[in-house]
């Protein structure tokens, strides 16, 4: 296999015996390569520059001025920042997405976990490899059509209700997404629906790794199902579990086609999130600095959630 | 013996089970698309004759050979070109191993959990003044910039571990750097490079944010992008809406379908960016 195992994250130590980098030829080669090698990397780079760096500066230089996209701009220092943590209603976006990362992660994660580790034995069966290509649909079609196909099943005449209604449970049946108290969760079981199979397939390859002697081992020693899960499983897949947590808790804060596609937010706020709010502040409202502001914010949000679980591995694993 | 046997049946259960979930939503779509358009279906159910025309409807009304044309365009813009860069910089990165180059591959590290939404506003005035709002190009290029932290990543993740003998031997022979990297290194790298394409054809084919942001006329979107404007035109209509959805979701089904196994390895390699 080729490519970064998933969760190898950033691996900076090369490891290469000393001993080559000083051979004469290696010299050369290496001097010509600097000026040659810049060369080969500058077309991705403009890229990169200009339109990914460039406009996260941009995005922080709008964040300090209120503009409406169109007129001249006044400074506002961090006012827009007090804004995106003060107004309830641009907070309250933080919120539920902070709440959406229990649906799209959570669930996914521990899920993922009980039904890996449950068909961890039959993971060559024909049967497994057809599940493979089944439960990896979700992630090969748009979000938008999993919105689509969702919105219909969670509407008052959904398939959901049907069934609730089959089993008795009529009584709780409504509009699952245009309910304020549901209208979330409806929201991240959608998310649930599409991450649950890559979390499960990518713990299962993991799983596919650990040594069958250990399980043996553990077997013989009167080990039981869930013991075996908590001192074998568990620990052996802390890279997979890392790379999962980290992909779906993106997932969650950066939501955006879902939610737009379901519920456009609503109904009110009850299912904002800030991508989408960027948008409606940025291109409908045109408060491009309080949009630029919260951009900011989701961007550090982001990244401080992702780096602290990369390091969490890398120091353990090393 | 007896728990093993137990647990391969739970096994199985459960694995019926989740793909029941995954397939109910398409099923779902499925059978509305086939009742009158313009009704509401309850839940699950047969209609009474089968609405097949629906489907013709739907490619009329959604214009679905322009749309494909359209998303084609814009992934031929975007792969191809991706693939040449991000492979030319992984291979300075990852095997020339470059002065500097790690500088440059933290930039481009720092780039790999950006939400696009944290960009989206500047880029929208950035398009503009470069001229190029409504056009493809304007989900294009963004989108080339975009996906190059992650295709930098993952092609210098195959160059760090090509043996540097390779490249000696090349030099002997009298190859320059250019030579090197065309007729030695890039063979060796077709199966890194496959993989990134299949998963920037898919990020591609499904990017929706760009779409609707940069391009008003669903024509010249991504194929999401226009399932969007399919929605908000035909949303009260739900089994013709059913059938668009299903009708545009089929090519990414069908590549797949075709090349699953590339698909799945790719995808779970490449997870990390998710």
């Amino acid at each position: 296999m080729t490519g970064p195992i998933p969760g190898t994250g950033v691996d900076l130590a090369e490891s290469r015996p000393a001993a080559r980098t000083r051979s004469p030829l290696r010299r050369h080669g290496l001097r010509r390569a600097g000026l040659v090698g810049w060369l080969f990397i500058l077309p991705a780079l403009a890229f990169y520059a200009v339109f990914v760096l460039r406009p996260i500066l941009v995005t922080f230089q709008y964040s300090l001025y209120t503009w409406d996209g169109i007129g001249p701009s006044t400074w506002a220092g961090f006012g827009n920042y007090v804004k995106v943590f003060t107004d309830p209603g641009l907070f309250a976006s933080i919120l539920n997405a902070v709440k959406l990362i229990v649906f799209f992660s959570a669930i996914p994660v521990v899920l993922g976990l009980a039904i890996a580790s449950t068909i961890r034995r039959i993971a060559t069966s024909r049967l497994a490899l057809v599940a493979r290509t089944v439960i990896f649909l979700p992630q090969v079609i748009p979000l938008v059509a999993a919105g689509i196909a969702w919105s219909w099943l969670l509407s008052s005449t959904g398939v959901v209700n049907q069934v609730l209604t089959y089993l008795g449970l009529g009584g709780i049946t409504r509009a699952w997404l245009g309910d304020f108290s549901t209208a979330l969760p409806a929201v991240g079981v959608i998310g649930a629906w599409v991450l649950l199979g890559l979390c499960t397939l990518l713990l299962l390859a993991g799983m596919s790794k650990i040594d069958p002697a250990l399980f043996e081992a553990a077997r013989l020693d009167g080990a039981g199902p869930m013991r075996e899960f908590l001192s074998i499983v568990l620990p052996s897949l802390r890279q997979e579990i890392a790379v999962c947590v980290t992909v779906t808790v993106i997932a969650a804060l950066a939501s955006f086609d879902i939610v737009y596609i379901s519920t456009q937010g609503g109904p009110g706020n009850a299912t904002m999130v800030p991508g989408l709010e960027i948008y409606y502040l940025a291109f409908s409202e045109r408060r491009v600095g309080v949009a630029s502001a919260l951009a900011v914010v989701l961007m550090l949000l982001v990244i401080a959630v992702a780096l602290p679980i990369q390091r969490l591995t890398r120091d353990r694993s090393s | 013996m007896i728990i093993a046997r137990r647990e391969a049946w739970t096994g199985r259960l459960l694995l019926v089970l989740l793909m029941a979930i995954t397939l109910l939503p398409f099923l779902s779509l499925f059978v509305t698309a086939l009742h009158p358009s313009g009704t509401y279906p309850p839940g699950l159910s047969w209609p009474g004759e089968p609405h097949w025309e629906n489907f013709a409807h739907a490619f009329q009304v959604a214009r679905m050979g322009e749309l494909l044309k359209s998303s084609t365009l814009i992934v031929l813009g975007v792969v191809p070109l991706s693939l040449v860069i991000a492979t030319m910089a992984g291979f300075a990165i990852g095997h020339l191993r470059t002065a500097g180059r790690n500088v440059v591959f933290i930039a481009f590290v720092l780039g790999l959990t950006l939400p696009f939404e944290g960009i989206i506003t500047p880029l929208y005035y950035q398009v503009r003044d470069m001229g190029l709002l409504n056009t493809r190009w304007a989900i294009i290029l963004p989108l080339i910039g975009l996906f190059m932290p992650f295709s930098v990543f993952w092609m210098r993740a195959h160059f760090v571990n090509m043996p540097e003998e390779l490249s000696e031997s090349a030099r002997i022979d009298g190859a320059n750097v250019w030579q090197l990297f065309w007729r030695v290194h890039v063979p060796l790298a077709m199966p890194a490079i496959s993989s990134l394409a299949i998963l920037l054809f898919l990020w591609t084919w499904n990017q929706f944010l760009l779409a609707i942001v940069l391009v008003d006329d669903p024509l010249k979107r991504t194929m999401s992008g226009a399932l969007g404007a399919f929605q908000g035109q035909w949303g009260t209509d739900i089994p013709l809406l059913c059938a668009g959805s299903l009708l545009i979701l089929a090519p990414t089904l069908l590549i797949f379908l075709i090349f699953q196994r590339r698909f799945v390895t790719a995808l779970l390699q490449g997870s990390l960016k998710g």
